[in-house]
């Protein structure tokens, strides 16, 4: 079991940053392309809606800690920002609180996609967390059975 | 974020090449849109995504975005040679039915 703890500011360039230190924590456990792509692509949805939605371009802190426990990442990634009021409506496909912004409404879904397991939960005026953990390997495992 | 424009009869192409995120977006945007509003006479743009090793869903909304600017000049807009990653992520958007991948 191998844990880590980071916090950052909510500056886009830390997008980047968030999701390669994430994708080079994860490397121990041998995982694919794909699967390091999958882990990136909900790590960037996570942080963008700490950015975009939790602290609307004012700066904040974002925590991000991560778990290698077996062959299973677990990847908890939270703000202080102004939370989501309505969850249900936030987790709909393609559904954004910024339409006219020219976003696709898809950050949540991908992250469900994405990911092995997913959960959100939030408080307005609070701030969000999300949880979520990707095993590796399961394809493999799967196959061998 | 890199980004090329050439000319070929009716077509616009456009070759994208980095990360496409919310930290590039901006300029990304900025930049596609100069060329789409300096592309009249052009039928058709192409935006090839071949150099795209990253993007996620802010990508999706950037595309649909000029995808509607195009739209306003009469132009059409395609999806060219996106690498597996991202094909993954537009196939997942559902956006090939408005931007068709040729």
């Amino acid at each position: 079991m191998n844990e880590m703890q980071l916090k950052f500011l909510s500056r886009s360039e830390n997008e980047v940053f968030a999701r390669n230190v994430v994708a080079a924590f994860a490397l121990p456990l041998n995982p694919t392309l794909d699967e390091l792509s999958d882990v990136k692509t909900a790590v960037s949805e996570a942080v963008t809606n700490c950015i975009v939605h939790g602290y609307r371009g004012c700066e904040g802190w974002i925590t991000l800690c991560c778990k290698l426990d077996g062959d299973v990442l677990h990847i908890r990634i939270s703000d202080d920002g102004r939370g989501i009021d309505d969850l249900e409506q936030a987790l709909t496909p393609f559904y954004t609180s910024l339409p006219e912004e020219e976003r696709s409404g898809m950050g949540f879904t991908i992250m469900q996609t994405f990911m092995t397991a997913f959960s959100v939960s939030s408080e307005a005026g609070k701030g969000t967390i999300v949880t979520m953990s990707k095993q590796f390997g399961a394809r493999a495992t799967e196959d061998a059975r | 974020m890199k980004m090329q424009a050439v000319r070929r009869g009716e077509s616009l192409y456009i070759y994208l090449a980095g990360e496409l995120d919310e930290c590039s977006v901006s300029r990304t945007r900025e930049e596609a849109d100069a060329l789409i509003d300096g592309g009249t006479g052009c039928r058709i743009a192409v935006f090839n995504l071949a150099g795209v090793r990253f993007m996620d869903s802010t990508g999706i909304g950037f595309l649909m975005g000029r995808y509607k600017r195009l739209k306003t000049y009469g132009m059409e807009m395609v999806i060219e040679d996106p690498n597996p990653d991202a094909d993954k992520i537009l196939s997942l958007s559902g956006i090939y039915a408005l931007i068709p991948r040729v």
